[in-house]
């Protein structure tokens, strides 16, 4: 599957690198020990340090480096075990500092990739070019008096991973794809919660466009995009804007551009003549980030099952589909909820309920997992009625609507229904002689040849019996009694 | 006199109450509100009542027993120092009005070990400069005075002018300097005292205002060899909120004044006797040598081949740093702000009327060597030629415990002269930057008198951490020179 924008010249094909800004999930700041608190009120977390008074040092937190270790990891991404902190220096009212701590030359994460899912179960791998650690800026409020602008620093110095991808991307599903499974990767390891609302997480979205088989043309940078639906947008547009301009004899000038998802496109905010110089140099606070192998390998071995293993192992262990297997590992919170239900039972009749009938319940009473109506452990136990002949399916599926409203437990339902499945041969065989007499015309029918009429029979037993008998010992007693 | 003791006499004759530290500190208030209009070591006085306050709880401590190292000491504070309360003003008007709420790790030390500070000392704008002539708060007056020519007001040496400047003309026993590329060791030399640069990673750097961060260092600017190690052992120590900071325990460094030197190798750098070396520089540095070969040292000749770009090297990487360091003044959260209608505005006025003339060169000079297309022909290089010289004295140090050298080119200057040339002042630092460079510690001990009374000092360098090893060859020097001079501008000198 490709990407393909026919142009008046031919056909053209996208290139697309990403940088994406991941807050690190974190108690304190990257260089100090201010809450990271989000929605605190405007500068009640801030630290001498984060306002940059006169004197204050930098001292690395220790926590946000290993989170980055861990998410280096996941990436199955090469670890440094040194790393250097510079100054990225530049004036705004949001950086106390003047200057910006990241890692420019001496990132703490190298090359990694990432295997991304398409559309038809298609694969592919997308390079992780590096992963380093930054400090986040303030934050100006323009909305809170007309003549002035404010200034909260309660984000300043929060700690960032920049993660950044190889050009590898040739289509916006690609890079929505990816996007998506970076979240997942990010949330199973609990170094972000992948939030793009609050803007946990956002992208830089490089893109340039070129004829099949040239070598790069220039690029243009969209950046701060804070959805997974405005990239794919975003590197549409832009895509087409430079096609145009390459096809009407123009020039793509490299330029950091903005997109406005109100009008559909992207605008210029810097080019590339107003580009700041960072003048980057080491920071002499900051000694070089020296961490031991031994403690890499520690953190690798605490490491959660990851997307890509559990899916396979579910796919193993439960026997079920690769697809339903996606499905199911998409959420962390799923794929544990699953589980519960899932462990000593059937596989495929536990996804089956899950992705069933449990989400159309979430859907419908508007909740998640996390606040499931029905907990894991009583839909198990549910399953394990249906699986020793309790309840049949049918009414398995009452029993789950009155879980779900009731929050009760499925024994309980039974019991007080009195919905308990009728294996007792001697009042199946009443039944079924009831029918038969009932419809004695039918069975005439029956007997001259029309064997359709069998399910019309199942039908009216399971009536009778209001439902509840066992459906196999049903056919059994009809078979028998019909041909009889 | 009161005002004339060292650290240890005075320490010695509270001990013995033979005087209280109230009588010490209302001495020194005296002496400053005598002398301080005329000298401007000071940039603030602390009030009277807080300084007698503290001096009170010293004197309860030594009548219960409970007195510390620096139990009562009245020291002077060099004003980068973040004081709690105290305004702090790295003499520039952009901080003319801080009053930090915090107090930098150096000065808590000195407090926890009973020090009464009585003001915070005047200095080159955020540490910038080698005569304290460049302080928002006006230039310090050196107390000594060029025989027969009396009338001629000569500059402290800088950037810790205040401190030396207070230190010599008894406004304070001893007080805390800074030193990037000599900023204690040069005024040191100046005013006649002893000024010990300690190895970088000694001292906390945290709440004193940042010049140049790989290079700042604290250190005591005081009357003797001695006094120099008990308040190192006071000020130095590991802090976790200064990630350059050392983890190695404090030495003793009292303890190893007066050690014999004897067998202790001195070398002598052929690069430093520099074409120009003024000859009573020179002499006095024979004089030195010839003292420590008389105590029982081995002088060897040494080679410190990388020394001539030790000047050009440091004024990349200082400026460099000091460009960004300085980059949190932008009238935003503290201290002065001009206001204008744009963000840009706003920056450019509070940083062109903040900010004097040499820390504005210095950022400029410093934004330029950092900038893209300059950076690896300039910062990059000299950082390059850094590790050279560092290198060299590693090297040096193979085959020698210390090296002995001039402090600086020439006695006390007149305020006016070396002005118009900024690379001629910036020669000033040319025996101190060196040592800076390389991060090891360097001591300025006042050996004697120039022709025109004035005085001079050999600066003795060691290896990293190695401060006692300078201490003990400081102690021998201090010992063979006997210097006993005070300056005319002196607090015992009549009024």
């Amino acid at each position: 599957m490709s990407y393909v924008i026919e142009g008046k010249t031919g056909n053209w094909e996208i290139v697309v690198g990403l940088e994406v800004h991941a807050q690190i999930i974190s108690q304190s700041k990257l260089f100090s020990g201010a809450s990271t608190k989000f929605g605190g009120e405007p500068n009640t977390q801030v630290s001498l340090v984060d306002a940059a008074f006169p004197g204050m040092l930098p001292v690395i937190n220790r926590e946000c480096v290993a989170q980055a270790v861990r998410t280096g990891l996941g990436l199955n991404a090469r670890i440094n075990l040194e790393s250097r902190f510079d100054r990225k220096n530049y004036f705004y009212a949001d950086l106390p500092q003047g200057y910006q701590i990241s890692q420019f030359a001496h990132p703490i994460v190298g090359e990694g990739t990432i295997e991304i899912e398409l559309a038809g179960g298609e694969t592919r791998q997308i390079g992780i070019t590096r992963l380093h650690m930054e400090q986040d800026a303030g934050k100006l409020l323009h909305d809170q008096d007309p003549t002035r602008s404010f200034v909260d620093l309660n984000r300043a110095g929060v700690a960032l991973m920049e993660i950044v991808s190889e050009p590898d991307i040739r289509a916006p599903e690609e890079a929505g794809a990816y996007l998506r499974k970076l979240r997942q990767i990010l949330r199973y390891l609990g170094t972000c919660d992948g939030n793009m609302e609050e803007g946990s997480m956002r992208a830089d979205v490089n893109v340039s466009v070129r004829k099949a088989g040239e070598p790069f043309r220039t690029r243009c940078e969209i950046k701060n995009v804070n959805s997974i639906r405005f990239v794919m947008q975003a590197i549409e547009v832009e895509a087409a804007r430079q096609v145009e301009i390459w096809e009407n004899g123009g020039e793509v000038d490299q330029e950091t551009r903005l997109f406005d998802p109100g009008r559909g496109e992207t605008r210029t905010m810097r080019s590339k003549e107003d580009a700041h110089d960072y003048r980057y140099f080491p920071d002499p606070d900051l000694l070089p980030l020296v961490i031991e192998q031994a403690w890499v390998d520690g953190l690798k071995a605490a490491l959660p099952e990851l997307p890509d293993a559990k899916r396979a192992r579910f796919q193993k262990d439960y026997g079920i589909p690769f697809y339903d297997a996606g499905v199911l590992v998409a959420e962390q919170s799923v794929a544990d909820f699953f589980e519960t239900v899932a462990k000593g039972r059937d596989g495929k009749l536990a996804v089956t309920w899950v992705t069933g009938d449990l989400f159309a319940a979430l859907n419908r009473t508007g909740r998640t997992i996390e606040n499931s109506p029905v907990s894991a452990e009583a839909l198990g136990k549910m399953l394990d009625l249906i699986s020793d002949g309790t309840i049949n399916g049918k009414i398995a599926k009452d029993v789950f609507e009155d879980m779900v409203e009731t929050g009760e437990s499925p024994d309980a339902i039974v019991e007080k229904k009195g919905l308990k499945q009728v294996t007792d041969t001697g009042v199946i065989d009443a039944a079924v002689d009831a029918i038969m007499a009932k419809h004695a015309d039918k069975v005439e029918e029956f007997r001259s040849g029309k064997d359709k009429l069998f399910g019309f029979f199942v039908g009216q037993v399971m009536k009778e019996t209001k439902g509840k008998a066992n459906p196999a010992l049903v056919n059994e007693a009809l078979k028998a009694k019909l041909n009889g | 006199m009161l005002t004339g003791l060292t650290l240890t006499e005075a320490r010695a004759g509270l001990a013995a109450r033979k005087f209280s530290a109230r009588d010490l500190a209302t001495a020194h208030m005296q002496a400053i509100a005598r002398l301080n209009p005329k000298l401007n070591a000071y940039i603030t006085v602390l009030p009277e009542k807080d300084v007698l306050a503290a001096a009170d709880a010293a004197d309860a401590r030594y009548a219960d027993g409970t007195a510390r190292p620096m139990e009562g000491l009245p020291i002077g504070v060099k004003d980068l120092f973040c004081t709690k309360g105290v305004k702090t003003t790295a003499a520039s008007k952009m901080l003319a009005d801080f009053v930090p709420p915090y107090e930098s790790s150096v000065t808590q030390r000195l407090l926890d070990a009973g020090s009464v500070f009585v003001g915070k000392t005047n200095l080159d704008e955020f540490a910038m400069g080698s005569a304290n002539i460049t302080s928002a708060f006006g230039s310090v007056l050196n107390p000594w005075q060029r025989k027969g020519d009396e009338a001629t007001a000569l500059v402290p040496g800088g950037s810790s002018g205040g401190s030396a400047a207070a230190v010599a003309a008894g406004l304070a026993l001893a007080a805390t300097g800074t030193d990037t590329g000599g900023s204690i060791r040069q005024p040191a030399a100046f005013c006649g005292i002893v000024g010990l640069k300690p190895t970088y990673g000694r001292c906390s750097r945290w709440g004193t205002i940042a010049f140049a961060s790989s290079l700042d260092q604290a250190g005591p600017m005081t009357r003797s060899v001695a006094d120099a190690g008990l308040m190192l052992e006071a000020m130095a120590g590991f802090d976790e909120k200064d990630s350059t900071s050392s983890n190695r325990p404090v030495p003793a460094f009292a303890q190893a004044v007066g050690k014999s030197v004897k067998g202790l190798r001195v070398g002598i750098p052929a690069e430093y006797r520099a074409p120009g070396l003024p000859a009573e520089i020179a002499a006095m540095w024979e004089q030195g040598i010839a003292w420590l070969r008389d105590a029982g040292c081995e002088i060897v000749d040494v080679s410190l081949p990388h020394t001539k770009y030790g000047l050009a090297t440091y004024y990349i990487i200082a400026p460099a740093e000091c460009s960004s360091n300085l980059a949190r003044y932008d009238g935003i959260r503290f201290g002065a702000r001009k206001d204008a209608p744009t963000l840009d505005g706003i920056y450019e006025r509070t940083r062109a009327e903040g900010f004097g003339e040499e820390v504005r060169n210095r950022i400029l000079m410093g934004t330029y060597v950092l900038s893209a297309g300059y950076y690896d022909a300039y910062y990059l290089k000299a950082q390059k030629v850094r590790t050279l010289i560092k290198r060299d004295f590693v090297q040096a140090f193979e085959q020698v415990d210390v090296l002995l050298t001039p402090t600086a080119p020439s006695a006390a200057f007149a305020q006016g002269e070396n002005m118009d040339d900024p690379v001629q002042m910036y020669l000033n630092d040319i025996f101190t930057v060196p040592a800076s460079m390389a991060g090891v510690p360097a001591l300025s001990v006042p050996v004697g008198l120039d022709a025109k009374g004035l005085p001079l000092g050999l600066q003795i360098i060691g290896r990293h951490f190695d401060e006692e090893t300078v201490l003990s060859v400081g102690g021998a020097l201090e010992d063979a020179a006997g210097f006993a001079h005070t300056p005319t501008l002196h607090a015992e000198a009549g009024a």
